[in-house]
């Protein structure tokens, strides 16, 4: 359980640094030249001791734990990759997180566009269901689902009115699923509609006077404006989804153990703080490649159209 | 008119909850004219254009193109150009693109968009500019890209609503040049909307002034100037000088003074204009005026600026302001405060009801 919110909390801020990373920030570094530079260091420095004492220095002990720990080599590896249950988890945690990412862009692209369309009372009001849930804590949310989909839940005593004995919700990959997506909607949701609310909706207006239909507007202008919020909305979903712990869980059964899962059952469960380590790896690993891939197609593609978008406004 | 019209606009109307944007407005726009509608905001120009383009629905009224009903024609197949003041250039998308966008919409097979994009971005002189996106263009190029998105596809008419509004005066001027090149070339109808009385002196071949929903006056730009129908219109075309006064039995007096103009006017109040190149100015007795300036009123002269073809006078009478532009040969030497005579031949003044 130790590295894994530590995980999620490093790969948020990986991604904003690849959304931030724009050419923006730079030039104006460039331009505060000594007395300024130094200045801003010495503002950093607080937040840099911090860091470097509860945060990279506990992810080194780690990383450097997955190839000494117990003795220098590359056995953890070995084990890791060895044991066919190790894989299948991996993948698993991998599939579960896509699954829950395009789950949570399907709500959330609809529920954006449609904040960006009411009026500003209606807007507060929805993004207030949003993040209500996001306020409170994820072991209460993920006991209310537990209450919610057990067969004696409520809805699974409303199904049984229609004659439905058991609704096998809890424990599957589906209930996961559910619980997943609930958490991380709102992560979705507020790059989306942040991207979705500068987008010119006069754009439409002129392409309908240029013969297009409102639906084919929609796909070619609105749809491509919408993308950049979309990809980071999604890849945010997705590198935390990898992380998560509770929820798959006390929502899945023992096949729907995450990697975290796995870290634990090694840590707590069997003391092999090697075999902790190395998954930790593991999962830092792939969220690094994803975090690249997604960074490089950005600049290919996304990336340029942000910076467009940003630049017309000006 | 002889020519049929293009566009005939019937009664049209169009009201919100509250109040009523479009009165009534009857309008024949003629093939191939630069027709301009000219009016401060808020006198239903802008709401007229979009109910020409589609945008917004009339409440009464009906619109014929080349006979044909438009009214319940949605927007995409009215198959009309609309340039936009912000531009409403696709971000994402390079020129090139953006100008093929109505062409892909009208199934133009590759090989022909690229010929007519190429044909247009030479008209409006953009072609070194094909692969750049709209940001990486100024304003003025921006709004050719806009008006080459908008006529590649050849419109029959073309909606221009305030284009060259957020652009600085001098590349304003450029492009009103340039606009009138490419009415010429493309032969097609144009229909302007500004709201800058002299852009539309200097575009059109009609201007069409709104007032309060409704048309004031239709005509060339000499005429609203020289036989402006109401008092809006001598005041927002040009510059003029108003005296008020009032009519009783077909005699207008103002300042207990019998004045003279053309037109004709029923009792009650009404109003002397005079342009302010037809006004002269001397001194109180009126000693280097001819004789028969029989219409004058003696003012406090409030400002005198040089404006290189001569001297601009601002006179306050007990009758109005008045605005004389004086040629630089007949300028007199006077000063600010001083009291002068300000006169006028009756021929030159326009009598209109207040």
């Amino acid at each position: 359980m130790a590295n894994a919110p530590d995980t999620t909390q490093f790969s948020a801020l990986s991604t904003q640094a690849i959304k931030s990373g724009s050419a923006k920030p730079n030039s104006q570094r460039k331009k505060s030249r000594g007395n300024g530079t130094r200045n801003l260091l010495l503002i950093l420095l607080p937040s840099f001791i911090v860091l470097g004492i509860f945060y990279f220095y506990p992810m080194l002990t780690i990383l450097v734990g997955a190839f000494t720990d117990p003795q220098v080599g590359l056995q953890n590896f070995q084990w890791f990759f060895g044991e066919q249950v190790n894989v299948d988890v991996l993948w698993r945690t991998l599939i579960i997180s896509f699954w829950v990412t395009v789950i949570c862009v399907l709500f959330a692209f609809p529920f954006s566009f449609f904040l960006t369309i009411v009026t500003p009372r209606t807007r507060g009001l929805l993004f207030l269901i949003v993040l209500v849930p996001f306020w409170t804590s994820m072991v209460v949310r993920t006991f209310a689902w537990v209450i919610l989909l057990q067969d004696s839940g409520p809805i699974g005593e409303f199904m049984k009115l229609f004659g439905v004995q058991s609704l096998g919700l809890i424990r599957t990959p589906t209930a996961v699923l559910i619980g997943m997506a609930q958490v991380l909607l709102p992560f979705v949701v507020l790059p989306i509609y942040a991207t979705m609310s500068k987008i010119d909706t006069r754009l439409l207006t002129a392409a309908r006077s240029l013969g297009a239909r409102p639906s084919k507007a929609f796909v070619s202008i609105y749809l491509p404006l919408s993308l950049p919020g979309v990809a980071s909305g999604a890849l945010l979903c997705f590198v935390m989804a990898l992380g998560f712990y509770i929820t798959p869980a006390m929502l899945g059964g023992s096949r729907e153990a995450f990697l975290s899962t796995l870290i634990q059952g090694q840590v707590q469960g069997l003391a092999q703080w090697g075999h902790g380590a190395v998954i930790g790896f593991v999962l830092l690993f792939v969220t690094l490649v994803i975090l690249g891939i997604t960074g490089y197609v950005g600049k290919k593609t996304g990336g340029s159209v942000q910076d467009m978008v940003g630049g017309s406004k000006a | 008119m002889t020519k049929e019209a293009i566009l005939d606009l019937q009664g049209l109307s169009k009201s919100y909850d509250d109040s009523i944007a479009v009165d009534n407005i009857d309008l024949s726009i003629l093939p191939g004219e630069f027709l301009t509608f000219l009016g401060p905001s808020g006198s239903g120009k802008t709401t007229t254009l979009n109910l020409i383009a589609g945008f917004v629905e009339p409440t009464a009224g009906s619109m014929l193109l080349n006979g044909a009903p438009l009214e319940k024609m949605p927007a995409h197949e009215r198959n009309l150009g609309v340039v936009f003041q912000h531009y409403a250039l696709f971000p994402h998308m390079t020129v090139t693109d953006n100008v093929a966008y109505p062409l892909k919409q009208r199934k133009f097979t590759a090989a022909k968009r690229a010929e007519a994009v190429r044909d247009v971005l030479k008209m409006v002189r953009l072609e070194k500019y094909a692969s750049r996106y709209p940001a990486q263009l100024s304003g003025g190029q921006q709004q050719r890209v806009a008006l080459a998105r908008a006529i590649v596809y050849r419109p029959p008419i073309l909606l221009m609503d305030e284009p060259l509004g957020a652009l600085d005066k001098k590349l304003r001027e450029w492009l009103q040049m340039e606009l009138r090149r490419i009415h010429r070339e493309l032969g097609s109808t144009f229909i302007y909307v500004t709201h800058d009385q002299e852009e539309a002196l200097t575009l059109s071949d009609r201007i069409a002034v709104f007032n309060e929903g409704r048309i004031e006056q239709i005509g060339t730009g000499k005429e609203l100037y020289d036989e402006p129908n109401t008092l809006f219109v001598g005041k927002f075309i040009g510059e003029s000088s108003v005296f008020e006064g009032s009519m009783t039995d077909g005699r207008f007096h103002a300042g207990g003074k019998e004045y003279w103009g053309s037109g004709t006017v029923r009792d009650g109040p009404a109003a002397l204009l005079v342009r302010p190149e037809k006004l002269s100015i001397s001194d109180e007795a009126g000693s280097t005026l001819p004789e028969d300036l029989t219409n004058w009123v003696i003012g406090e002269i409030e400002d005198i600026v040089f404006v290189g073809s001569g001297m601009k006078y601002t006179v306050n009478t007990a009758i109005g302001g008045a605005v004389a532009h004086v040629p630089a040969e007949r300028a007199v030497d006077t000063h600010i405060g001083d009291h002068v005579r300000v006169a006028w031949h009756p021929q030159d003044a326009k009598l209109l009801p207040a």
